[in-house]
């Protein structure tokens, strides 16, 4: 294993602390780790979200004026603790409440519901929303349901914006619901990462095979296919995204009016001729800029012939998997309102326009 | 025969060695299913609860295990940071006011625990999960129990049964967790949390055991 580390126990400390040193518009605490926008208006709801470590841009590097108020890291690949959210909320929360957006993964839904339980024990208004878009996993009846991946940056672009702009928690709790359940991913691997703790690539692949749907943690994804162009490969992900159904499971999203669990059936429905998305073509962490752009070309092509317009996009490496080389594609139906809040200025370490 | 809170010490000690010997091991079955991470995670968590062990020893059993689990939740991650935190967190209850456990409590320390688990993951039988361990367990311990035996006599039935609970996960295809997303790919591999649940239950035997 060779990178770019001192002490596998400390890599995501160090990482932190050069986070503070480059950005000191944000704050990084140490122990329990969070990061937090220290210059929030006071009237707003604030917006946290957190997952493992290892997807950096995601969650600490989107900490700013209109996107999140709060990230929590966790070790590479594993989900932060309660008492890091906990910690966090506090710093950030003001009278209007906290909204966690959690990835479905797991780990990340106990943690996120332990500390849930926390905050509402000091009084402050909470709520969580679920992402689960990856469109590799079929069912929710026989597995823990859809991974959530890009989709997640999306969400939390959009009502970050929300939150600025004066939504109530209620009504942000509503457009990331919303928006989470318009958004659906694919992702592909060229070749494994190395989680430092672990020393060695998460999985082999040949050289001539490629894993289609593949989690950001290296989980795998539906099968194993023989090394292709980029077209081939683009094609087959815009089409899981586009053919996918109707997607239906239940979520559980504590009430924060009620101050307990309800369990929600939600469905999201299914991309049609006409629709208006935002396109996300995203590296895991060891694919360059340059074929991300191929990838698009493709994306754009297929897209067009399905009657799909593309109204915005974003390309780059905003949710990554360590070094892991391969891609994910995210389409995300966009109705005024997402649009608007889109397109609203954000100004974060590692999104930032209009402002 | 009862379990002091000498007895409840020296298990959570040798849990926390048991867990770094078979870190690796740990680690192992989970990268064959999971992610990977949970020797080094339950490593990790393990030795901030041995580190705490020796400031907390004054107070009574219900309070070592709740900050036993609180520990765990701060400090393990993951998924079974939440199941193993809310465990001895809900397994505190009985020992409250108590230095010593009888039969009656420690069957209620387990059933607590245990619910716990259910709780926070809301696991079902043949998941192939933590679950899948403790179940058995604690229906092997009750049965002894109801038959009148004796504390060691209990946890001997308990951990036959969660050994043979954790074999069975072997043939198991995941429901829960990272592991379900291999769906048939999972079959095969023994769940890496019914794996610490046996050695961390395996220890309390030993603990009694060097009593006798």
């Amino acid at each position: 294993m060779k990178k770019l580390i001192n002490a596998v126990d400390e890599v995501v400390q160090d990482q932190l602390r050069g986070m503070s040193k480059a950005h000191p518009e944000i704050t990084v605490k140490i122990d329990p780790n969070y990061v937090y926008r220290a210059d929030a208006p006071n009237k707003k709801v604030a917006l946290i979200s957190g997952g493992g470590s290892g997807h950096e841009p995601m969650h600490g590097g989107f900490v700013g004026m209109g996107m999140l108020d709060g990230a929590c890291p966790g070790q590479i690949f594993t989900s932060p603790t309660p008492d890091q959210m906990y910690e966090c909320a506090k710093a950030v929360a003001a009278d209007e409440g906290v909204l966690f957006i959690v990835k479905n993964y797991t780990g990340d839904v106990m943690n996120f519901e332990t500390a849930i339980e926390m905050v509402h024990g000091d009084g402050i208004k909470v709520q969580n929303i679920l992402i689960d878009d990856d469109v590799a996993v079929k069912d929710s009846l026989y597995t823990a349901g859809r991974r959530g991946v890009g989709t997640t940056v999306l969400v939390e672009k959009i009502v970050g914006a929300a939150a600025e702009a004066g939504y109530t928690l209620k009504q942000c709790a509503d457009l990331a619901r919303k928006a989470g359940r318009n958004g659906r991913s694919i992702g592909v691997a060229l070749a494994s990462c190395t989680v430092p703790a672990a020393g060695k690539p998460t999985f082999e692949l040949a050289d001539n095979e490629v894993e289609m749907g593949i989690g950001i943690h290296g989980e795998p994804g539906t099968e194993r296919i023989k090394m292709k162009t980029v077209n081939e490969i683009t094609q087959e992900m815009a089409l899981r995204i586009i053919d996918d159904k109707a997607y239906t499971r239940t979520v559980r999203e504590w009430d924060a009016e009620k101050g307990e669990w309800e369990e929600k059936s939600l469905t999201d429905p299914p991309l049609k001729s006409g629709d208006e998305v935002i396109a996300f073509v995203n590296s895991m962490g060891g694919t360059p800029v340059s074929e991300l752009y191929a990838v698009y070309s493709k994306l754009a092509d297929v897209c067009e012939s399905k009657g799909i317009k593309i109204v915005r996009n974003l390309i780059g490496p905003y949710i990554t998997a360590l070094e892991m080389q391969g891609c994910s594609v995210t389409l995300l139906k966009t109705d005024e309102e997402i649009l608007k809040l889109w397109d609203a200025p954000v100004s974060t370490p590692s999104l930032r326009w209009g402002a | 025969m009862t379990v002091s809170k000498e007895q409840i010490i020296k298990w959570l000690e040798k849990s926390a060695d048991v867990i770094q010997e078979n870190k690796d091991y740990l680690t192992q079955l989970d990268a064959e299913i999971g992610d990977a991470d949970h020797g080094v995670n339950m490593a990790r968590g393990f030795k901030k609860v041995a580190e705490k062990l020796p400031s907390i020893a004054d107070k009574d059993i219900s309070n070592i295990l709740k900050i036993t689990g609180m520990t765990l939740i701060s400090s393990v991650g993951g998924a079974s940071g939440p199941l193993y935190g809310t465990f001895f967190m809900r397994a505190a209850t009985p020992g409250n006011g108590k230095d010593v456990l009888d039969a009656i409590d420690l069957c209620a320390m387990f059933k607590g625990g245990v619910d716990g688990i259910v709780q926070r993951g809301r696991p079902n039988l043949r998941d192939k999960t933590m679950f899948d361990a403790w179940a058995p367990a604690l229906d092997a311990m009750q049965a002894a129990l109801s038959n009148g035996s004796d504390t060691l006599t209990i946890v001997k039935a308990g951990a036959a049964a969660i050994e043979q609970g954790m074999k069975n996960t072997i043939a198991l295809q995941a429901k829960k967790g990272r592991a379900s997303y291999l769906g048939e790919r999972s079959i095969g591999h023994q769940d890496p949390g019914a794996t610490s649940s046996f050695l961390i239950f395996k220890m309390l035997l030993e603990v009694l055991e060097a009593h006798q």
